[in-house]
C-alpha cells in the first residue's frame, strides 16, 4: 500500500495526581498577579512534532502509539500521552 | 578470587570519576570506568550508573540511558542478584529502565538543589545498606534539579520494604523542611524486591572522605564496604 506522509502532533501531560508545579507557577505567580484570575486550572507538559510515513491516518496514529509506548516516551506512572492532531504532509 | 566493579560512562555523566576513585583508591577495589556501549556483564562483579547528565537530560533525565545496551547487559545482572547501584542520574536511570518502580519529576522548589542533606535508614538488609543500623541518620550531599520521588503504588513499596532511606532532620525526623524536593513521604532511595538494586539521589560517592565533609563524617563509605562484602558473601 502506498505511504504517505503524516504530521503528528503530539502532548506528554502530568497526570492529574502528581503535582505540577511548574503549571502552578505560571497560573499563581504570573496569570493571577497579573489579573488573569479567571484562569482556574494550568497543566504544564511536553510537545512533540512528528513526521512519518503511513499508510492511512489511523496507521500514523498505531505507529506512534506503540512507538511511545515501547520506548517509554512519556513515563506511564506520571504521564499521559496525547495525540493532538494527524494531518497530511 | 578478585572483585571487579564497573562504573558505567554514558555521554553527559560527571560523577564517573568520582565513584572510580572511592572504590578504587578509597575502598581498595579494582574497578573500571566502562563506556556504556562496551560494557558486558560477565567481566564484574557488581556495577555503578553513576550521577551526571546523561544524554543531557534529553525527553526526561534517565530516559534515553535506559535505552543503552550497558542497561540490557545490567538486566542480566539484575536476573542473578549481582548488586547494582545507581545514584542521582543513575538513580533516574534505574527507574526509567524500570528495574525500580516510579518516577523521578521535577523538584518542588523548580531550583536545581546542591547541598548536605540527612536521611534516615529505613532498610538495612539491603546489598548496600547492610552495614548499617536501621534508624541511622547519615550526611550525604545531593544535587539535582529531577529528585522528586513519586510512585502511584506506595503501599507496594511499603509492603515489600523497598523504601531504604528518607530526608530527615540530622535526629531522624521527618518533616517537610528536611525534604529537599518534595518527594513522596520523604522518600531518598529505594530498592527492588530483592534488595540487590539500590537507586538514591545523594551521593555517597561525594561522603566518602572525611576532607570532603563539612562534619568530617564518612557516611557514604558504607554503601562501598556494604556492597563489597555483599559480593564477598555471594562468592564463598
Amino acid at each position: 500500500m502506498a505511504q504517505t506522509e503524516y504530521i503528528i502532533e503530539i502532548s506528554l501531560e502530568n497526570k492529574p495526581a502528581a503535582r505540577d508545579p511548574v503549571a502552578e507557577t505560571i497560573k499563581r505567580d504570573l496569570l493571577a498577579k497579573k489579573g488573569y484570575d479567571k484562569v482556574s486550572k494550568v497543566r504544564s507538559g511536553q510537545y512533540l512534532r512528528i513526521n512519518l510515513l503511513a499508510e492511512s491516518e489511523e496507521n500514523a496514529k498505531e505507529i506512534v502509539t506503540k512507538m511511545c509506548n515501547d520506548l517509554r516516551i512519556f513515563n506511564p506512572v506520571t504521564q499521559n500521552l496525547n495525540i493532538i492532531s494527524v494531518k497530511k504532509l | 578470587m578478585t572483585i571487579k566493579i564497573a562504573v558505567i560512562q554514558f555521554p553527559g555523566a560527571n560523577c564517573d570519576l568520582d565513584a572510580v576513585h572511592v572504590l578504587n583508591d578509597v575502598i581498595g577495589v579494582e574497578t573500571s570506568l566502562v563506556w556504556h556501549n562496551h560494557f558486558k556483564e560477565a567481566n564484574f562483579d557488581g556495577v555503578v550508573l553513576p550521577g551526571g547528565f546523561s544524554f543531557g537530560d534529553y525527553l526526561r533525565a534517565g530516559i534515553i540511558a535506559a535505552h543503552s545496551p550497558a542497561l540490557d547487559e545490567a538486566r542480566i545482572m539484575l536476573k542473578d542478584g549481582r548488586p547494582i547501584i545507581g545514584i542521582c542520574n543513575g538513580f533516574q536511570i534505574l527507574v526509567e529502565a524500570e528495574f525500580l518502580p516510579g518516577a523521578l519529576l521535577q523538584n518542588e522548589t523548580l531550583r536545581f538543589v546542591c547541598k548536605w542533606v540527612n536521611i534516615k535508614v529505613i532498610n538495612n538488609r539491603t546489598a548496600f545498606t547492610h552495614k548499617m543500623n536501621k534508624d541511622d541518620v547519615l550526611a550525604i550531599p545531593i544535587a539535582h534539579g529531577e529528585g522528586r520521588y513519586y510512585t502511584d503504588n506506595l503501599k507496594e513499596l511499603e509492603e515489600n520494604d523497598q523504601i531504604v532511606f528518607k530526608y530527615s532532620t540530622e535526629d531522624g525526623i521527618f518533616t517537610s523542611e528536611a525534604n529537599p524536593n518534595g518527594s513522596l513521604e520523604n522518600i531518598a532511595g529505594i530498592c527492588n524486591i530483592e534488595q540487590t538494586c539500590l537507586g538514591l539521589m545523594p551521593h555517597p560517592e561525594r561522603a566518602s572522605e572525611s576532607i570532603l565533609s563539612p562534619k568530617q563524617t564518612i557516611h557514604g563509605r558504607i554503601f562501598f564496604e556494604s556492597m563489597i562484602e555483599f559480593i564477598k558473601r555471594r562468592l564463598t
